[in-house]
């Protein structure tokens, strides 16, 4: 408000001053201490108007604050905005409702996408749940289960040393194969080999009318579900004992051939609204749903339709989509808020237990990126094997298999599983290669946000991308580039100079626990210098949650 | 072919141990030709196409129009001074050579000097030669006069590089501009080389009280053995007196004297626009500037915001003395302070040098303002020089931090008060 007040101010003041300039060039010698006394009182008299014009403006806000009708979106500013001028129609469904535009961020365009159809083919022999997805455990889990042992779908695996309560379960039925280990003995993963008919751990559901929030917790914790709700800022498990002051959603996601959410929950709209109204019993805050506004036509009804939340609508690029922007733009997280955030497909899950009893860990997975013979949508359980999903689909063998998406997803041998939270599988071709004068002449296309390359000229444009670093790793050099893409009030590059100096106080002032990985992974991405800002920004997470 | 460059590369590669200098020097040049295979490891898993070399080497561009032109008009202006050849294209041959005689030695010696130094610290240190040099290396040679002997020019690049950088840390961690460091130590510690009327014109020399070309060296028979041969005019021996009335002052020299009227009594207002008039090499075309401007901020090399703001600074600042027009430089017209000295130039590509400007987007605002600020009241209000810039960006280099901290520290305020706010 105040900064576009003083452009207001100083634009006039200098039209001003530069017609008493221009009127005094033609006729030097002339005496010009009268236009200097008419040029001060010009002044003078701005500063008066501005001085009105602001008082009457901040009354406006105050007020519109008092009614609570700024959370709206809408403008209560004498002026109208730029981007009210400039700005495409709404489309109709958007009439009235909270809508956020932002507009910094980047939309990396990939070859690969998946057309939205399932192909029921495609089935896992084998799944894995992997103890090093979940930040905070111990390397060795307590393992409830041994290699030969017959578990159910829901039967706990393993658990935590310092959070007994919080148990990891079996995400299928069937008989476990292997207990792999990794380094220092730490367990790496738990095969199950599934069974044809998935067999259900029966549960008895609480009537969430009647339960109390002890009550639910208890099940939550007991039933297997809870290591899906993740805990900002850090995002971490969150302890049984806490509650959050909100939990936030989002319906959408922007990353690169990221599945389509609407696709998604075709159908298991019931078990959606159901996972919502559990999570709203476990906040005394709200539950917030951080809707899809890009399109002409809306998201899903499953998320339009949703009861007892909380909608804010979100238009921009990546990464509109990561709660974690939602959030900044909803409620932000402030030092020592607790708030919680959940997949969609996880809230079905949770919602699943409700409706019919039982866990049901079904994740419809998008198999996408150019070195895919054929990328498409597949339907199986969370932990399932690549290599039985990639089967016979790979172009090369020279790729590399992303579980999760381009930017934030974790590199995987063939033989790997699907990450515990991931919904999308990408692969890319490796770049390990040498190429001549490849930083000046590119021999080929490759996304990027540099004007200096002729991306900007070919806006509907999909590239191929390899894992090529195009480029050495070099001090911070240049600036604005990570604001550019980071659509929240908040300075990266200066955040990560505190990290990297150990500066607790400036880390929590320049907002760091607001931010997770996924936010600044776009950053990472545009960076000139090849920085590890994921990396980075994990370390300084890390201090501070040592700290607290 | 890349195969066969492949090959050689792999062939040549001394050994790190045993010549780490030779094998920095090795790696600098293999890194030049080939984008290195290194694939992404943590983090994300493709990286954008851009690094900073080619960042680098995009303001490099950007400046050859600059080259072209400077090295045209150390000799229009050589050629000006006594006469010969008025019309622009009038002896092109002798002009450009002229020119490159001259600015040749100077681009080299800056980069056989500033490279060395840079090699050697990146093998002290252990790590690759960073791109920096590349933008320095362009932009010294351009900020020179003509006339500058080359032990100065190489014991000022010295002195930038390793006290101004190296000392710092390397790329990224200067506090001050390095080519401005360059410039500003001559102009402390060798004056009569960088300041004054004397040294704007190349190949002049003061005989019995007149000025008169000097001799024509070795070099220039050379070349006039070959414009003989085509029956080009030729250079000639040399001790031409300059014509009458002839100044080698500076617009704002002039302005500083006597005004705007004095100035346009030597120079017309299109002279100065289109940059055929004495000065730095590379700093007086103003339109030639203007498309490099253009091109970096195209590109998106350069900060508009640094630029915009600078203008507006130098218009704010010029309009104030035109108000106040206490001397008759101050009542030069605002907007001619665009056409004279090096504002431009300087505001283009030295203000807008990522490492020592503002770093967040509303300093930079602030930070190009009082550039044009502060390099105006040095202009108009110095009685020693009339020109500003290198003074203004380096004062602003050191302060830029200061103005990161204030945007920085109302950051964290609105982020505390947004806390309290809502603890309520």
């Amino acid at each position: 408000m105040m900064k576009s007040g003083i452009i207001k101010l100083v634009l006039p003041a200098f039209l001003l001053l530069a017609q008493i300039g221009h009127a005094q060039t033609p006729a030097p010698g002339k005496s010009d201490s009268n236009w200097f006394v008419y040029g001060l009182a010009a002044i003078a008299l701005l500063i008066v108007i501005y001085i009105i014009v602001q008082v009457s403006e901040n009354l406006m806000a105050i007020e519109a604050k008092r009614l609570g009708a700024d959370k709206s979106g809408a403008n209560f500013s004498l002026f109208p905005q730029m981007r009210e001028l400039f700005d495409t129609k709404r489309p109709a469904y958007l009439s009235g409702q909270p809508l956020f535009s932002l507009r910094r961020g980047f939309d990396i365009k990939l070859e690969g996408e998946a057309p939205s159809q399932i192909n029921t083919k495609v089935k896992s022999a084998t799944y894995a749940l992997t103890p090093a997805n979940f930040r905070g455990i111990f390397p060795i889990p307590k393992m409830e289960v041994e290699v030969g042992s017959i578990v159910k779908a829901g039967d706990p695996l393993f658990h935590d040393k310092s959070q007994p309560g919080i148990k990891y379960a079996a995400p299928v039925s069937g008989e476990i194969v292997a207990i792999n280990r990794g380094e220092k003995r730490a367990i790496k993963e738990v095969v199950i080999l599934a069974d044809m008919d998935m067999i259900y751990r029966e549960f008895k559901a609480p009537d969430l009318g009647k339960c109390t929030r002890e009550e639910l917790v208890a099940f939550l914790l007991d039933s297997g579900v809870w290591p899906m709700i993740r805990q900002r800022p850090f995002d971490v498990t969150p302890a049984p004992e806490d509650e959050p002051r909100d939990i936030f959603i989002s319906t959408f996601d922007t990353a690169p051939l990221a599945p389509d959410l609407n696709f998604v929950v075709e159908g298991r709209g019931d078990a959606f609204q159901k996972g919502l109204d559990v999570l709203g019993k476990l906040t005394a805050g709200k539950v917030y749903l951080g809707l899809d506004a890009r399109g002409d036509n809306p998201p899903s009804a499953v998320f339009t339709q949703a009861a007892g939340v909380e909608k804010y609508w979100f238009r921009g690029k990546h990464p509109a989509g990561n709660v974690g922007i939602q959030i900044h733009h909803i409620k932000p997280i402030n030092t020592g808020d607790k708030v919680w955030v959940m997949g969609v497909q996880e809230v079905i899950t949770l919602g699943t237990l409700f409706t019919e009893g039982r866990f049901d860990t079904t994740r419809v997975v998008a198999l996408a990126g150019a070195e895919l013979e054929a990328p498409q949508y597949v339907k199986t359980y969370l932990g399932a094997s690549l290599s039985d999903l990639l089967k016979g689909n790979l172009k090369g063998q020279h790729v590399r298999i992303i579980s999760g998406d381009v930017l934030t997803g974790e590199h995987k041998a063939e033989s790997g599983f699907l990450n515990y939270w991931d919904d999308q599988v990408t692969v890319i071709e490796e770049g390990d290669y040498f190429e001549l004068f490849g930083w000046l002449i590119p021999g080929s296309l490759r996304p990027t946000l540099s004007r200096t390359y002729p991306n900007f000229l070919m806006p509907g444009a999909k590239f191929r991308a390899d894992s090529n670093t195009h480029g050495e790793k070099r001090a911070f050099v240049v600036t604005g580039q990570y604001e550019q893409v980071l659509p929240m009030d908040l300075y990266p590059q200066h955040l990560m100079k505190a990290i990297l100096a150990g500066n607790f106080e400036k880390m929590e002032g320049l907002g760091i626990l607001e931010l997770s990985e996924e936010d600044i992974a776009l950053c990472e991405f545009a960076c000139t210098s090849k920085q590890p800002l994921q990396h980075i920004l994990r370390q300084g997470l890390d201090m501070m949650r040592e700290q607290s | 072919m890349k195969k066969a460059l492949l090959h050689f590369f792999e062939r040549i590669e001394p050994d790190k141990k045993k010549s780490p200098l030779l094998h920095t020097a090795y790696d600098a040049f293999f890194t030049f030709a080939f984008t290195p295979k290194t694939v992404t490891t943590d983090g994300v898993h493709i990286r954008d196409g851009i690094d900073l070399k080619r960042t680098m080497v995009y303001v490099v561009l950007a400046l050859q129009l600059c080259y072209l032109f400077g090295t045209y008009n150390i000799g229009y202006q050589h050629f000006h001074a006594i006469g010969q050849y008025p019309g622009l294209l009038d002896g092109l041959h002798l002009k450009l050579v002229y020119g490159l005689i001259k600015i040749l030695p100077i681009f080299i010696v800056t980069h056989v000097v500033g490279l060395g130094i840079e090699f050697y610290y990146a093998s002290r240190k252990g790590h690759g030669v960073e791109e920096g040099f590349l933008v320095t290396g362009a932009l010294i040679p351009l900020l020179m006069p003509p006339d500058i002997p080359m032990w100065i020019l190489a014991f000022a690049v010295a002195f930038a590089v390793i006290i101004g950088k190296e000392a710092f840390g390397g790329t990224g961690m200067n506090i001050v501009n390095i080519a401005l460091l360059a410039r500003v130590f001559v102009f402390f510690a060798y004056p009569t080389y960088i300041a004054g009327d004397e040294v704007w014109v190349s190949g002049l020399e003061k005989v019995n009280g007149v000025y008169q070309t000097a001799a024509y060296g070795g070099v220039y028979q050379f070349f006039d053995g070959i414009f003989n041969a085509w029956g080009w005019d030729t250079f000639g021996a040399g001790g031409t007196a300059v014509i009458d009335a002839y100044t080698g002052a500076t617009p704002l020299a002039l302005g500083y004297q006597g005004g705007w009227e004095k100035i346009v009594a030597t120079y017309s207002v299109s002279d100065m626009w289109w940059g055929f008039i004495p000065g730095s090499i590379g700093e007086t075309s103003k339109p030639l500037i203007i498309l490099g401007a253009l091109f970096l901020i195209g590109t998106g090399i350069a900060s508009w915001r640094i630029m915009v703001a600078g203008v507006f600074g130098v218009a704010f600042t010029g309009l104030l003395f035109n108000a106040w027009g206490m001397t008759p430089f101050m009542e030069v017209p605002w907007h001619y302070h665009f056409y004279m000295g090096s504002f431009l130039f300087a505001i283009v590509y030295m203000a807008t040098d990522p490492v020592t400007a503002s770093s967040t987007n509303k300093g930079k605002w602030i930070y190009g303002f009082f550039i044009g600020v502060v390099g105006m009241v040095i202009r108009v209000m110095n009685p020693a020089y009339p020109e500003g810039w290198m003074l203004a960006i380096l004062l602003l280099n050191v302060f830029a931090p200061l103005i990161d901290h204030y945007v920085l520290e109302a950051n964290m305020r609105r982020r505390a008060r947004r806390a309290k706010a809502a603890a309520q």
